[in-house]
């Protein structure tokens, strides 16, 4: 608490403006955040309601997971923000400065290092670990919004956990398609009562959640809701017995580190239908590049090449 | 060759640079000054202030500027300085009765306590472009009339309490049993939205909401969606002042003066199961100087009324959760506009499904095509 005071009088001093209080948001609007969190923690996987504030960042760019991380972060926490699994997406660049300026914090690329991750659609390939804090941004936190648009609606069936609809709707996309045709924000059962949303993870990361031993806290801030699931708690995927939950696999592994088993993004090189597979997570495919793994289109081996044909020519 | 893209942080330094240089345009141009916005952009002011939903011209204007002009832009960056600010408390009711009229006009009275009066309107000016404006023209000041004694003292009721005395109007709202205290209206800002909503939450809502958006679903009411034979019992636009209760010194204290536009819409209601026939209303009120923003939000208020009323519920206007849970234009164009974001990890289980159905389907559409070949043959 000292800390915080000292650090709003640097900021009064040298702008007497506008003031703000550390990490952006004032102490009543954390306190009030924080009560809806652990209201979330006690009550795994349901949507508190909370009075979301707006933020310097437009809605839809992360205020949720921003008004989350703004209220738990402290003076020496180390935050790590990541988009897309990467950190230097435009966005998660942003977002870092945002806290590195708001409440000068550590900030950090390492999944190991970091004590807070703010993420929007992944979670790290890095498994985490104990004291760590995993902060999602939601757009849409309802995972029944699209077979019932009205809250006052899906409210209801939450609480008497009707979830028949959701039933029905992965049902019919096994009698209509042939397998379940939801990718990315796959619905989950936390410790068997409420059905969440994932936030738009692929159904890749699904099985990161389950029995983390990091806190799990989503914030969806033009929704006004938060939830979480504490560590070490059950998170199942939704399936049935003769169609189990299967996430997506790659045919061909990380084209710069040579990674399998991890989620990756398509980069289209040529308009031909030329095309390469990397990390999604930046960190991971930069570390395994740190410890000299290689992949096919890893630019070093590729100058390797060229270097080598260029020796070869000069021989000539 | 895939060249890991970097420098996100640069990129969006130079942005903001080249944000900066266009905003300011042409340097041999004077800068635009804060008051000239004030003075002379006060519609646009005051529309940054209404769904910003922060009482302060100057910074309004400097919204205005630092955005451009893009009004919703400038909105955003008034809320997001607002939602910092502690709360104090409360003022007391403001009393629209005791305004410092500017306008008043009532469109179902020729003739009223009071008097109609147009003030600074558009109405009845012929929309045709001004040449002189084009140049720094002498504009004369106003003439002012000098109204005798006797008008100049007379009150200004509200048109509602003048048709009220008939008894042919609801009342405002319910009064409290037992004359009681009124119940506390509760705080839009501090407390997550929940529906059903009461009253005086939405319309907070509406207050704030985008007038592009109201002012289509109130139109929405007049074209049939939704019926509710309006009519403008008043709109006034003037200032009033702001009294805050002292708990020191046990009596309220002014603390300013604020303009607002508030418009009662008188609507015929043909009555119900529960209520009997009589004239009910919808009520706007509004910062600044915004007529269009004030009807709207009347019309939108009495279609919204439809449960309370006891009226079919059948139009998007009356349907309290589509229109409040979409009018707040901070929310819709952050979500709308956050399209823009990376979603290629979204998009890459996206392609990958669509792959293997298209797989699939070509696969049955082949299957199907031997099947046809093999019949013709035979």
């Amino acid at each position: 608490m000292t800390m915080t005071t000292a650090l709003c009088d640097d900021m009064s001093a040298t702008d007497n403006i506008a003031r703000y209080n550390f990490a952006y948001l004032d102490e009543q609007t954390k306190r009030m955040i924080r009560r809806a969190i652990l209201k979330g923690i006690a009550i795994p996987g349901y949507q508190v309601p909370f009075a979301s504030r707006e933020m310097p960042m437009p809605y839809g760019w992360g205020t949720g997971g921003v008004q989350v991380t703004a209220s738990i972060i402290g003076p020496d926490d180390i935050l790590k923000v990541i988009d897309q699994g990467a950190d230097d997406t435009t966005n998660a660049v942003s977002i870092r400065a945002f806290f590195a300026k708001m409440a000068e914090v550590e900030t950090t690329t390492d999944t190991t290092k970091a004590s807070i991750i703010q993420t929007r659609h992944r979670i790290p390939e890095t498994k985490l670990e104990e004291g760590q804090i995993i902060v999602f941004q939601v757009p849409i936190p309802e995972p029944l919004r699209f077979l019932e648009p009205r809250e006052t609606e899906t409210r209801k069936m939450h609480a008497v956990e009707d979830y028949g609809l959701m039933h029905v709707k992965l049902y019919e996309d096994i009698a209509q398609k042939g397998h379940i045709a939801t990718n990315y924000a796959y619905p989950v059962k936390v410790k068997g009562r409420y059905i969440m949303d994932p936030s738009p993870t692929p159904k890749f990361d699904n099985p990161k959640m389950h029995m983390s031993e990091a806190l799990q806290l989503y914030g969806a801030g033009r929704e006004m809701r938060i939830y979480a699931i504490p560590p070490h708690t059950e998170v199942v995927s939704l399936d049935f017995e003769d169609y189990p939950f299967e996430v997506q696999t790659f045919k061909e592994p990380c084209a710069l580190c040579g990674g399998t088993g991890v989620y990756l993004d398509e980069v289209i090189l040529d308009d031909a239908g030329g095309h390469m597979f990397v990390c999604s997570d930046s960190n991971y495919c930069e570390d395994r590049r740190a410890n000299g793994h290689r992949g096919a289109l890893s630019p070093d081996i590729l100058d390797e090449d060229t270097a080598e044909q260029q020796r070869e020519g000069t021989d000539r | 060759m895939y060249v890991a893209v970097k420098g996100g942080e640069a990129a969006i330094k130079a942005a903001h640079e080249l944000l900066a240089d266009r905003r300011r345009g042409d340097r041999s141009l004077p800068s635009i000054t804060l008051d000239q916005i004030t003075e002379q952009l006060a519609l646009a002011v005051d529309r940054v202030m209404s769904e910003g939903a922060l009482y302060d011209r100057e910074l309004a204007s400097l919204a205005i500027k630092q955005a451009r002009g893009d009004m919703i832009e400038a909105i955003f960056l008034l809320r997001a300085y607002r939602t910092t600010l502690p709360r104090l408390g409360y003022s007391k009711p403001v009393d629209t009765a005791k305004m410092k009229i500017e306008r008043r006009i009532s469109a179902t009275f020729k003739d009223l306590p009071g008097g109609q009066i147009l003030g600074p309107t558009f109405d009845y000016t012929h929309r045709l472009l001004d040449p002189s404006l084009a140049s720094d023209e002498q504009v004369p000041e106003a003439s002012e009339a000098d109204i005798g004694g006797e008008m100049a003292d007379e009150a200004m009721p509200r048109v509602s309490d003048l048709i009220a005395g008939e008894g042919l109007i609801e009342a405002d709202s319910q009064p409290p049993e037992d004359n009681g205290e009124w119940p506390e209206p509760g705080d839009l800002t501090r407390k997550p939205r929940q529906f059903p909503m009461s009253r005086d939450l939405r319309l907070q809502a509406l207050s704030r909401g985008d007038e592009g958006f109201l002012l289509s679903m109130g139109y929405s009411t007049q074209r049939g969606f939704g019926t509710s034979h309006p009519f403008a019992g008043e709109i006034r636009i003037g200032e009033v002042e702001v009294e805050v209760d002292m708990p020191e010194l046990g009596f309220a204290v002014s603390i300013g003066r604020i303009q607002v536009s508030e418009c009662q819409m008188v609507n015929k209601f043909k009555g119900s199961k529960s209520s009997s026939p009589k004239f009910t209303r919808g009520y706007g009120l509004v910062f600044g100087q915004s007529e269009r923003k004030a009807m709207s939000m009347a019309l939108c208020d009495r279609a919204l009324r439809a449960r309370e009323l006891d009226e079919d519920i059948y139009a998007p206007a009356q349907d309290e959760e589509f229109v409040i849970s979409h009018s707040d234009n901070v929310q819709a164009t952050g979500f709308v506009e956050h399209l823009k974001l990376p979603h290629y990890v979204d998009f890459q289980a996206e392609l990958g499904l669509v792959r293997k159905m298209q797989a699939e389907f070509n696969e049955r559409f082949a299957a199907v095509d031997d099947d046809g070949d093999q019949e013709a043959a035979q």
